[in-house]
Order: C-alpha cells, then sequence, then structure tokens
C-alpha cells in the first residue's frame, strides 16, 4: 500500500513539473517577441512629480554623515514663508497697534479707576517679596525676550532702514542671544508663577459675577473678589499657558534636530510667533490696569502692600478673609510685631 | 547677464560623489557642512537614481525673504549670495529652503547656531572678489575668474550641468531627444517655478 502511494506521488511530481516548463515557456515566448528595439530605461524610474504627489517632499540614501541632508526637497517651506512673511505680521500689528488703540481710548473715555473712598493711610500685604521678586523677574525677561523677538519680526521693515544693516546685525546679534539666554529665567519664572498662584486663580462662581458686572473696570459698579478677580485669573492662565506654549515651542528651535525635524521647526515657529505677540498684546493690558489705569494697583507689586481702601473696592472677599485672620486694625507688619511681642502660650 | 543654474540628469548620474568632494576642497568647507550632496532615491530598487542637489540659487529665493536682517542678496548672474558679517544665525533660511541647502556650524553653547553656510555657486561673497577675506569665509570665487562651478565642471559623466539656463536646459532637452528617456530637471519647478518638457 505505502510503496503504491510512493509511486503514485513520484509520476504525479512529475506531471506537476512537466506543466510547470510548458508554462514558462509559453509565457516567456510573447514576451521576448515583444521585447522593443531601444529600451527605456526610465520606463520603471522615480519621477519627481509623483514623489511629491505621494509625501510632498523628496528623501533618499547619502552616504554623507549628516542624515538631514538626505532630504533633497521639502516645499513646505513656502507655506511657512507665507506665515512668516504675512499672516504672523499681520495678526501681531493688528493685535500689538489694536490693544494699544484701545487702551487710549479706553484711557481717555474712562480714565483712571480712582479709589472712591480715597485713601485710608492703612495698608494691608498683598504680594510677599518672594512672590513680587517672582514677578519682576518674570516680567522683565519677559519685556526683553518681547522686543527681542518682535524685532525678528518687525525689526526688518522698522528699524533696518533706520541704523542702516550694519548696525541692525549688530544689535539683532545681540538680541538674539539675549532672547535665548534669558528663555531661562523665564521658564522658570512662568513655572514659578504656576505654582505659587495657583490655589488663588481656579475659576469660580464669583468670577462670572464680576465679569457681568464689568469686573470694577467698565461701569462704576465693584463685583466682590477674593484675592485674584476673574481678569487676574486670566491673566495668570494666559500666563501660565502661553508662557508655557512659548517655552516649549522655543525651546525646540533653539535646540535644532534634537526635539523635531525641519516640518516640526516649522510648525513650532508657527505657534511660538502667534502665541508671543498675542502674549504681547494680554500683557499690554495687564500693565495698563496695573500702572496708570488704577489708582492704588501698582503698589501692590511695588511695595507689596496696598492700601485697605483700594482692597476694599477690588477685592472685598481676600480684605475679609485677611481681617479675620489679622483683626480689622492692624496691618500685616503689625500682627507680625504684636505676634513676636507677645510670647507663645 | 546670464541666468545661471545647475541642473542634475539624475539619468547619467552615478553616485560617485566627486563633486560633494571637489566642493568640500574647492572651498575649505568647514567640518560638518556639505554645500552639496548626492542623494539617492529607491536605493538598491528598480528605477533608483541619484540627484546631486545643492543650493538652487532660486529665483524669488525663500531663505532672502525670511531672513530677518535681509543678507541675501542676488548678483547679477541670478546668483543667491549672503553675507556672513550680517548673518545672526537665526535659522529662519533653513526653515524657508525647500532644498536644505543652509546649514550652520555648531559653535558656542548648547550648539547654537553659527553663521550660515551654503553654496556660492564658487561666486564668494560681497568682499572684494578673489580676497583673502572672502576666500576666509566663503570660499573661493571662480565666477569671477570667468569659471563655472567645480561640482560641475568636473563632473565625470556631465551629469551636474551649471551654466546659463536656457543653454543648460538645451543641452539636457537634446540629451532626452537623442536618447530617448529623460526624468526631468530635478527642482527646476520648485526653484525656478519651470519645468523642461521632455
Amino acid at each position: 500500500m505505502g510503496r503504491l502511494l510512493a509511486k503514485w506521488l513520484a509520476q504525479a511530481r512529475f506531471i506537476v513539473g512537466a506543466l510547470a516548463l510548458m508554462l514558462i515557456v509559453a509565457a516567456a515566448t510573447p514576451v521576448l517577441a515583444q521585447q522593443p528595439s531601444s529600451v527605456n530605461p526610465t520606463a520603471s524610474s522615480v519621477k519627481e512629480d509623483q514623489l511629491f504627489g505621494e509625501m510632498n517632499r523628496i528623501s533618499g540614501r547619502c552616504s554623507i554623515p549628516d542624515q538631514k541632508a538626505c532630504t533633497i526637497e521639502q516645499p513646505a517651506g513656502r507655506d511657512w514663508r507665507e506665515f512668516h512673511q504675512k499672516t504672523l505680521p499681520w495678526i501681531g500689528a493688528i493685535a500689538i497697534i489694536g490693544m494699544l488703540a484701545l487702551l487710549v481710548i479706553f484711557y481717555l473715555v474712562r480714565g483712571m479707576v480712582l479709589i472712591k473712598a480715597g485713601r485710608s493711610g492703612r495698608t494691608i500685604v498683598r504680594f510677599t517679596a518672594v512672590e513680587r521678586f517672582i514677578h519682576w523677574m518674570t516680567a522683565t525677561c519677559f519685556i526683553v525676550l518681547a522686543v527681542t523677538g518682535v524685532n525678528v519680526t518687525f525689526g526688518k521693515e522698522l528699524l533696518l532702514p533706520l541704523i542702516g544693516p550694519e548696525a541692525f546685525s549688530a544689535w539683532a546679534q545681540w538680541a538674539k542671544y539675549a532672547h535665548n539666554y534669558l528663555s531661562f529665567p523665564f521658564t522658570i519664572g512662568v513655572v514659578l508663577i504656576l505654582l505659587i498662584w495657583i490655589a488663588g486663580n481656579i475659576p469660580n462662581a464669583v468670577d462670572v459675577e464680576w465679569l457681568k458686572r464689568g469686573g470694577g473696570i467698565v461701569g462704576n459698579d465693584d463685583p466682590p473678589a477674593y484675592r485674584f478677580n476673574g481678569g487676574q485669573k486670566a491673566i495668570y492662565w494666559i500666563v501660565v499657558l502661553g508662557g508655557g506654549a512659548a517655552a516649549v515651542s522655543g525651546y525646540l528651535l533653539m535646540f535644532p534636530f534634537y526635539g523635531t525635524g525641519i516640518a516640526g521647526m516649522q510648525l513650532a515657529q508657527i505657534v511660538h510667533g502667534t502665541v508671543a505677540v498675542l502674549f504681547v498684546a494680554a500683557m499690554l493690558a495687564h500693565i495698563y490696569i496695573g500702572t496708570i489705569g488704577m489708582e492704588g494697583a501698582f503698589e501692590a507689586m511695588g511695595t507689596g502692600e496696598v492700601d485697605v481702601n483700594w482692597a476694599r473696592q477690588h477685592h472685598s472677599l481676600w480684605l475679609e478673609e485677611e481681617q479675620a485672620r489679622t483683626g480689622p486694625n492692624e496691618s500685616e507688619s503689625q500682627r507680625r510685631a504684636r505676634a513676636a511681642a507677645t510670647p507663645a502660650e | 547677464m546670464a541666468r545661471m543654474k545647475f541642473l542634475c540628469d539624475a539619468d547619467r548620474c552615478i553616485e560617485c560623489n566627486a563633486c560633494v568632494t571637489a566642493c568640500k576642497n574647492e572651498h575649505e568647507v568647514p567640518w560638518g557642512i556639505n554645500r552639496r550632496r548626492v542623494v539617492t532615491i529607491n536605493d538598491g530598487k528598480p528605477g533608483e537614481r541619484s540627484v546631486s542637489m545643492a543650493c538652487m540659487h532660486c529665483t524669488d529665493a525663500p531663505c532672502a525673504a525670511v531672513c530677518p536682517v535681509n543678507c541675501f542678496y542676488t548678483t547679477a548672474d541670478a546668483v543667491v549670495l549672503h553675507s556672513k558679517d550680517l548673518c545672526i544665525g537665526c535659522g529662519y533660511c533653513f526653515y524657508a529652503c525647500p532644498f536644505g541647502a543652509p546649514q550652520y556650524p555648531k559653535v558656542g553653547n548648547f550648539g547654537s547656531r553659527g553663521k550660515m553656510d551654503k553654496c556660492t555657486y564658487c561666486a564668494g561673497g560681497p568682499e572684494t572678489d578673489g580676497s583673502q577675506a572672502e576666500y576666509d569665509k566663503y570660499g573661493s570665487n571662480r565666477l569671477a575668474e570667468g569659471k563655472l562651478p567645480l561640482c560641475a565642471e568636473m563632473c565625470s559623466t556631465k551629469s551636474l550641468l551649471a551654466g546659463d539656463g536656457e543653454i543648460i536646459a538645451k543641452i539636457y532637452k537634446e540629451r532626452v531627444v537623442k536618447r530617448g528617456y529623460g526624468s526631468g530637471a530635478w527642482g527646476w519647478k520648485t526653484a525656478y517655478k519651470e519645468a523642461i518638457a521632455t
């Protein structure tokens, strides 16, 4: 039985082999007959248009150590150019000039927000020395970063014609160094701001009410607020999120090819530029309300102590909280002096 | 004046990398920087092609448009050059360039970008033609001596052509007609917004 099967299998193998041979011969003959007189080596070759259609960039193998050079064409730079030369200057000009115009108009119409009850002469601690240090470190860095950053986008249009190419390049070179190096204290400042003030900056129902009543800025109402009102919370989140986005995108550009390739860097610059000009516009409003826009506001970050009547007008709920701790008729420094003088029980 | 262009006939390039070496040697290009390179597409597969690529000296050059200090200029021969005295090493030309031509020597802290370096079409820079200062910054100025870029001049298969755009396009077209095929002038649409009909 076994021998019979083996014999049959051997016969079958022979038949299959013969059939296969016939098939090959039959298939090969017409191909030979159709061979053209001249060979077209480009028939199967790669085509530029086809490669662009597939991925909008053309890469291959190269034998030099710099493997980035293996990409020979990436026309996506054109879209980035369009953004950098047209879109970003427009966003920036509208945001920054628009905000300045808005603030000037607002100042002329509304004027300085005064302390209605006048100054009481008594003060209360609003920001400690540590808080003020963090604020001013971040603020100083921000101003330098903003000026040097705006220079990259607008400098060649505005400043270059005035001071000439040599002077402008020298300034722009230092501006680049300042922009790169001050990014580090700025980023540290943003992280510290996130940590020290997050407790007071979670949005809540009081902020909705505050906003509905004009925030004490628009109109003549003085809605209650805790330590940070709705507007300050907005600024806080603009600094934390905007600063965070600017820092991350900025470091991607500062350390090329560590985090991302060329397409990623184009995107990072788009994010960085857009966030930055909007950030500058928001900070102009912040600077306005912290200086000429409101009587008694600058002291909060200046000396760290605000007038009690200012606090009552703008942060009534916070003042109540503070006075519940310190007693209504003494300042924070007086309370400390009293606490130090009274021996612990 | 001529409108200088590069054209790489990919059907002739044998990926010998002599253009790369000649360029590095002629201009004493700093370590780690390649003004020209040869890239093989579909390497090892049927229809693979090698293309020698450098700065294409674009019409309406994107690098020049985005430069925040306007350090680029176009010569009468339509060669796109830049001033290393004005360059601040911001990297923007590299974001904009379709051919990856601008490169930066890693100098200073964090490997930050130094002055940008790229192919000069063997035409030096803004300094006096043939001066030592020009050579130190940009390499030799062959164009001022009446010579074409060395990479193309010494190409063994005459795959890489340099010269007036109309003349090299004509040479390429004649080749295509004679041999009956041609994979096109790589990069021309991107750089010059025109293609050579083949």
